[in-house]
């Protein structure tokens, strides 16, 4: 290829048909209150955490909605549950219970049994072994 | 009602007796357009059009990039009005949609800011010893065109149907931000529904598209260009449009815009050399045309006096659907009649 001296820049635009939403969908089946949520940011401001690290509840919920997964597992791990959160959303949805559901559709964990996927695909190759 | 409301979408268009003021790199990248517009107006229309030579630049790239100083804008301008003023003309017609946008600009803080007049008269008065008149009637070319568009028609050889089908062409029209996003009511249909190339499309029986990002800027933007760092940016809008217009599948792509018509065929070759992609179905690219290349065309004008084998993606699959003759071994012959170098073909650009 030629060099232009320039690349073309990655538009922001976000095209929610592209958008693969079976995570999304898990969640709301796990925890149906994630949908409730206004976005005041009252969980953010109330968290033991963010004094800390960088974590932010309502900027990880609203990349989790858009499907921008990319960094999301490592900002979860940075949450204590301490559960503060839970306690001053108006609007009474289950902020810990989110977050420990999105970091296991995230690590592709089963959500029945809370075994890892891959464990469990083993096993089950292994036949009568157990 | 309908009638009615759309009349407050209308402008105020001189009939005849214009002076012709020319573009910057229009010359360069579409040589054949501004010729065509003389050559219509005179021998088609037969109306008075005044090309002085002794014009020069509005300062419209300088202006937007913040290089030139509004002051010196204001003088170049009324240097150009003063020129317009001594050949006894009242109608200005800028070629270009920049300098369209500054004069406005300018004569709106003129009409508003009495002071800014004095000065520049001050000024030119200084500097030139000239004294100019303000225009009774500032259009653009493009605004011409549409007045005329049903006066041109019967003169056509061509309509826009492609001759294989018998069905419209499929249109997508371009129009510059400064045309009617600076002075919505400068602008044919103003900013909400701009109409001028629409209106010459759909009288020369084409088929406009409607699609998504149609009003989206081409990328041109003077400061999103100038660094060539920063033209990452200014692809990504143009890639944009065309992504957006891609599933239409237009035949052509028709602008009243120089920065708006070289970006968008220019920048099928850059994106083409970087993606490897082209947003027509066969690899030629979609051919970007002036109205005046489209009036002339279908006038029955040379294509090669037009000016078409200037452009980066080539129009003869579009010659060929209107059914418009020409001649290929004459494509890049010279006025004196010496065929000129052939220039290198793209590798990821389709050429006949």
């Amino acid at each position: 290829m030629k060099k232009f001296g320039f690349e073309i820049s990655k538009g922001r635009q976000l095209n929610f048909d592209e958008m693969k939403s079976e995570k999304v969908e898990k969640l709301l089946e796990l925890v149906p209150s994630y949908k409730w949520c206004i976005g005041c940011g009252g969980c953010t401001a109330a968290c033991s955490a963010a004094g800390f690290t960088d974590f932010n509840i309502r900027k990880i919920h609203t990349a989790f909605f858009r499907a921008q997964y990319e960094g999301l597992d490592e900002q979860l791990n940075q949450c204590m549950l301490c559960g503060k959160c839970l306690l001053v959303c108006p609007r009474g949805v289950n902020t810990r219970s989110l977050i420990i559901n999105m970091r296991r559709i995230l690590a592709n964990v089963d959500t029945v049994t809370w075994r890892p996927q891959r464990e469990l695909k083993s096993k089950n190759e292994g036949g009568n072994n157990e | 009602m309908e009638k009615r409301f759309w009349n407050e979408y209308q402008k105020e268009i001189a009939d005849d007796h214009f002076f012709y003021e020319r573009s910057c790199i229009r010359q360069t990248f579409f040589p054949g357009s501004e010729a065509a517009f003389l050559r219509i107006l005179r021998n088609e229309l037969g109306k008075d059009i005044c090309d002085n030579p002794h014009q020069h630049t509005c300062t419209g790239i300088g202006y937007h990039s913040d290089v030139v100083p509004f002051e010196t804008t204001m003088t170049v301008v009324a240097r150009l009005f003063s020129l317009m003023t001594e050949c006894g003309y009242e109608n200005y017609v800028p070629s270009c949609v920049t300098s369209f946008g500054v004069f406005s600009e300018v004569i709106e803080k003129w009409e508003n800011n009495p002071k800014l007049l004095e000065q520049a008269r001050q000024y030119l008065w200084e500097a030139t010893k000239r004294e100019f008149n303000i225009p009774k009637n500032i259009v653009h070319p493009s605004d011409v065109i549409y007045k005329f568009r049903f006066d041109l028609k019967p003169k056509m050889k061509y309509q826009l149907v492609n001759r294989f089908t018998g069905k419209p062409l499929r249109v997508v029209e371009h129009i510059g931000c400064h045309y009617a996003k600076i002075f919505p009511e400068r602008g044919i249909g103003k900013a909400e529904f701009p109409y001028v190339l629409a209106g010459m499309i759909e009288a020369w029986g084409g088929e406009v598209i409607d699609y998504p990002e149609r009003r989206h800027c081409c990328g041109f933007g003077f400061r999103q260009y100038l660094v060539q760092e920063n033209r990452g940016y200014s692809i990504a809008n143009t890639k944009k449009k065309f992504q957006s217009m891609e599933p239409y599948e237009p035949d052509f792509i028709l602008t009243n815009c120089p920065g708006c018509n070289m970006f968008l065929d220019k920048w099928q070759y850059t994106i083409a050399e970087m993606e490897h992609k082209t947003y027509d179905k066969e690899g030629y690219g979609i051919p970007v045309l002036t109205y005046e290349e489209l009036a002339g065309l279908l006038l029955g004008y040379d294509p090669w006096k037009l000016g078409f084998q200037l452009h980066q993606v080539q129009s003869e699959p579009l010659f060929n659907k209107i059914g418009i003759a020409y001649n290929p071994d004459e494509k890049y012959k010279g006025i004196s009649g010496r065929l000129l170098p052939r220039p290198a073909r793209p590798e990821c650009l389709r050429q006949d």
